[in-house]
């Protein structure tokens, strides 16, 4: 199959995107999740400035509550294109023993997540943090820049936002203040599926359907990925035939009862779904406007 | 499961099949469009139907909008389409749209991405902001109520960013019975305007984006209208226009180096075609070269065309580096240092004349000023209006002169690289943005006047070296005192000096101007610029001159070669100051009688990387003189006596 013509566009302008973070910043870093969009991020920025590598390191901020398989993955691509892998984790949160079956799931990953990625941004001064986000994935997301600016603490003034022009970005920061980049801004999932297909990108396995253990909680399955979750009496996990549609920490993140084992069911699957992908998210509903208020307080 | 079986399973082909439905190779290009109304004219309704009726809202967000209606809708508990795209808690609160949004959406045809723009008049911003990447503009006109100023608003603002195709949609066609002859009036109307504007490609529309009629299927209601339906033109628009015939435009993003033996410039072509073998130059510097190789990871390529983002290599190793523009030998960018511009201002602090902000196009960088500001633009039927000053959502034509040449196109030819945004120095925002009208003069046709006895045989004669040494502290600190010690000190000497000083300026040069924000700034540049004249005549010139803020020293450092500029801090506690109060002024300042005074009621901003630092109060004047002879002597300005 050919890379459609919508796709060679959006191609071409995440790698003007991230050139234009390599020409403006000092001390860039790519954020790399290891999910799908992490995936395809990664793959533009390899295109985007061959035969050199990117200029920039990896970042992966680990909660220790992600899937193990998202690990060996991330290793395993890192090693495989001898890339600068920085894993940061928040030590002090480990320490008082943070977790999503103990604290819920906003005090985990505003401890675990958004407070460990500004520990790891300032401990690196890094000024340009690059991301997968995507602004179809939820309504506070449409209105966000390319270019994302946050205050010296990190936070995201969505009042305050520059206007963004053409494809003409303003990096310039006062001391102390960084940017988020995101590449991939104007890609929608069904994007993102059918260039993982055509691009033959390799995505960690949990996307694809296979036999997994789950049990059912508050109406998500989730997948009991080792021995740290505290079942309650009577709940014991039953095969199933799931798959992932979003990779984030394997409590908060439900599966989906499918039988899409590759990428071209996927792609088939979401051209017929009626429900969006942040539907397996937890996190983004524990009250309304739950992201915008996450992301004003620095939440990737 | 071991890595080589994780890496097998997770290869998209390596398991299922391909993908029948895949569109194919001659598929249109993504359209952007932005929707232009005012409040209540439908236009969230409107881009809500469309994402409806092409089934792009999911079954969770339905509920979730369903029960957003009932707390937040304005359509009395039914499906409020309109809630699904205002975006941020605070708007739909308020019930309107404050900023810009992006939505997507797709038919087998085509993908859209739509920028939703508000409609509110203040927001003239966010309609600019949206528009610069748009080919289309959807401008929603409410049946009952005809073209009205926003519609004209709105269309100017389109046509000025350079949008070329404008559908009206003429909505709420329900309310009036879906009457032909109301239609036929509000097109016909639309029509005349748009020929006064210059809009080239118009399409009416009769719609209803509450009911969906002539949105994405044809209505019955309205046998008589023979058109295309919004969806069915949106599909079918050209909108190639004219970038891919251009001229060659590749603005240099980044210099690939992975190892010696490899040189590739990288970016993105703005216009134009590139082949191996084709003639280059790259400007301003206007070397030449010729294209060797198009690398991509996926293999060179033969040819690549407006919008795709490649990697070149030269026959040639010319120094080319981020912001010069590849263009074709015989077909050539301008550049120039002066240009007129129409200017949309963007921030709450208005464009002043005169003062320094940093001027981005393309992946150029500079500093640039407003020499002129012509006229303001009424964005109602384009006339001008005379103005000193551009204010938030303002639009004027303004020339601009940049403190080394740009590359550019004229906008209308080449929105990638005619268009710029202004950055304000300080804050760092964005508060402008302008699209190039035409050079006012060319940078390589003019030249300095050349004259044969320059600044360094002068300063040579008079056995000096020629600067600027610029005196800034609060007022009382001892700035023209010493300065005045300092000048009788050289003129013993047998130097060469003379002294500006501030309050004596604005008896005579600068009577004219007052004290408000833009007259502050043009005293600084016309003090800046006798000083310059000064400095070029070879003389060791002297300012004393409060300038308490940081970007108006930078900015007089910046008219100034390397090491001629002596920022020299007068640093006196106010107290002491306070306590001199020669003029009196501290007094009057105390009682609120003089508003914005230095120090009481206006912030003094010290220097943070001063040549020299003169703690005033600490030694008579005469010993603080000496020492900044020494300095002299230090800074080879003067030989040691």
């Amino acid at each position: 199959m050919q890379k459609s013509r919508h796709l060679k566009d959006l191609e071409a302008e995440s790698i003007h995107i991230l050139r234009e973070v390599a020409g403006q910043f000092e001390r860039p870093v790519l954020m790399y999740s290891i999910g799908k969009d992490s995936s395809v991020l990664l793959h533009l920025a390899l295109k985007a400035f061959y035969p050199a590598k990117p200029p920039y390191p990896l970042l992966h901020v680990d909660t220790t509550w992600k899937f193990r398989e998202m690990i060996a993955f991330r290793d395993e691509v890192a090693a495989r294109h001898g890339l600068d892998l920085i894993v940061h984790i928040n030590q002090e949160g480990v320490d008082e023993g943070i977790g999503p079956f103990t604290h819920g799931s906003a005090a985990h990953t505003d401890i675990m997540k958004t407070q460990a990625l500004r520990q790891a941004l300032e401990k690196h001064k890094f000024d340009a943090a690059i991301g997968g986000a995507r602004r179809d994935e939820e309504k506070s997301r449409a209105k966000e820049r390319i270019f994302s600016h946050r205050t010296a603490d990190h936070r995201w003034d969505p009042k305050k936002q520059r206007p963004e022009l053409w494809q003409t970005y303003n990096g310039r920061l006062s001391p102390g203040e960084s940017m988020r980049v995101f590449p991939m801004s104007n890609w929608t999932e069904l994007d993102v599926w059918e260039y993982i297909y055509v691009e033959d990108i390799p995505i960690v396995p949990l996307y694809l359907s296979a036999e997994r253990p789950v049990i059912t909680r508050d109406g998500m399955l989730i997948m009991a990925d080792d021995d740290r979750v505290p079942f309650e009496p009577g709940e014991t996990p039953q095969m199933k035939r799931v798959r992932f549609r979003t990779l984030g920490c394997y409590p908060l993140t439900g599966a989906i009862e499918s039988p899409a084992h590759s990428v071209a069911e996927i792609v088939d699957e979401i051209k017929a779904a009626r429900t969006s992908e942040r539907q397996g998210r937890m996190i983004d509903k524990d009250q309304t406007g739950s992201m915008e208020k996450k992301k004003e307080e620095g939440y990737f | 499961m071991n890595e080589a079986a994780a890496r097998a399973k997770a290869s998209p082909k390596a398991a299922g099949r391909e993908i029948q439905n895949a569109p194919g190779g001659d598929e249109m290009p993504i359209l952007r469009f932005l929707t232009c109304g005012s409040v209540d004219d439908g236009k969230s309704t409107l881009i809500g139907r469309l994402l409806y009726d092409c089934q792009l809202i999911h079954e969770d967000t339905l509920e979730s909008l369903s029960n957003e209606s009932r707390h937040f809708g304005t359509t009395g508990g039914d499906l409020d389409l309109a809630l699904l795209v205002d975006g941020l808690q605070a708007e739909r609160e308020q019930g309107i749209t404050i900023d810009v949004a992006y939505r997507y959406f797709s038919t087998p045809r085509r993908k859209f991405i739509v920028a939703d723009t508000p409609g509110h008049e203040q927001y003239t911003r966010n309609m600019a902001t949206g528009a610069s990447r748009c080919d289309l503009a959807i401008i929603l006109v409410d049946a009952r109520k005809g073209v009205v100023t926003q519609t004209r608003r709105h269309s100017c603002i389109a046509h000025l960013l350079g949008i070329e195709h404008v559908v009206v949609a003429i909505n709420k066609m329900d309310l009036i019975g879906f009457d032909a002859g109301s239609f036929v009036e509000i097109e016909k109307d639309y029509r005349e305007f748009a020929a006064e504007l210059g809009i080239p490609n118009v399409t009416a529309i009769p719609l209803s984006a509450l009911t969906g009629d002539n949105v994405s299927t044809r209505s019955e209601n309205t046998p008589w209208y023979e058109g295309p339906t919004l969806l069915e033109k949106l599909e079918a628009v050209d909108v190639s226009g004219a970038t891919a015939t251009s001229p060659l435009r590749m603005p240099v993003q980044w210099v690939c180096r992975p190892d010696l033996d490899f040189r590739g410039y990288a970016g993105t072509l703005a216009s134009g075609t590139v082949s191996p073998g084709d003639h280059i130059v790259a400007l301003p510097s206007a070397r030449t070269s010729t294209v060797t190789r198009i690398v991509t990871s996926d293999g060179d390529l033969e040819l690549a065309s407006a919008g795709d983002a490649v990697m070149l290599t030269l026959a040639d190793e010319i120094d080319i580096s981020r912001g010069d523009i590849i263009c074709l030998k015989n077909d050539r960018a301008e550049v120039a240092d002066q240009f007129a511009a129409d200017i949309v201002w963007m921030s709450e602090r208005p464009l002043l004349k005169g003062r320094p902000y940093i001027l981005r196009c393309g992946q150029q960088s500079t500093i640039c000023q407003i020499s002129d500001i012509r006229h303001k633009i009424n964005v109602e039927n384009l006339d001008h209006i005379a103005s000193r000053q551009l204010e938030l959502n303002d639009i004027g034509l303004c020339n601009l002169s940049v403190s080394k040449p740009i590359v550019f196109d004229q906008y209308q030819d080449n929105r990638a690289t005619g268009g710029f945004i202004l950055i304000d120095r300080l804050t760092n925002e964005t508060v402008g943005a302008g699209m190039i009208r035409y050079s006012l003069r060319r940078a390589h046709n003019v030249h300095w006047q050349a004259v044969d006895i320059h600044k360094q045989a002068r300063s040579t004669q008079k056995h000096q070296r020629a600067c600027c040494i610029w005196f800034t502290g609060l007022s009382g600190s001892g700035k023209s005192t010493i300065a005045n010690v300092l000048e009788k000190r050289l003129y013993a000497q047998g130097r060469h000096t003379y002294l500006l000083d501030g309050d004596n300026v604005r008896h005579g040069l600068n009577r004219d101007l007052g004290f408000t924000d833009a007259d502050r700034v043009e005293n600084i540049r016309r003090v800046t610029e006798v000083a310059r004249l000064m400095v070029d005549a070879g003389l060791i010139t002297l300012v004393s001159f409060i300038s308490p803020f940081r970007a108006e020293r930078r900015f007089a450092r910046e008219r100034f070669e390397g090491e001629e500029f002596l920022e020299l801090y007068v640093d006196t506690p106010i107290e002491i100051c306070e306590s001199r109060d020669a003029k009196g002024l501290y007094a009057k300042a105390r009682a609120g009688e003089i508003k914005n005074f230095t120090g009481i009621s206006s912030p003094y901003e010290a220097p943070e990387s001063a040549e020299l630092i003169i703690k005033g109060g600490s030694k008579s004047p005469e010993e603080l003189a000496d020492s900044i002879v020494e300095f002299l002597v230090e800074q080879k300005i003067i030989d040691e006596i």
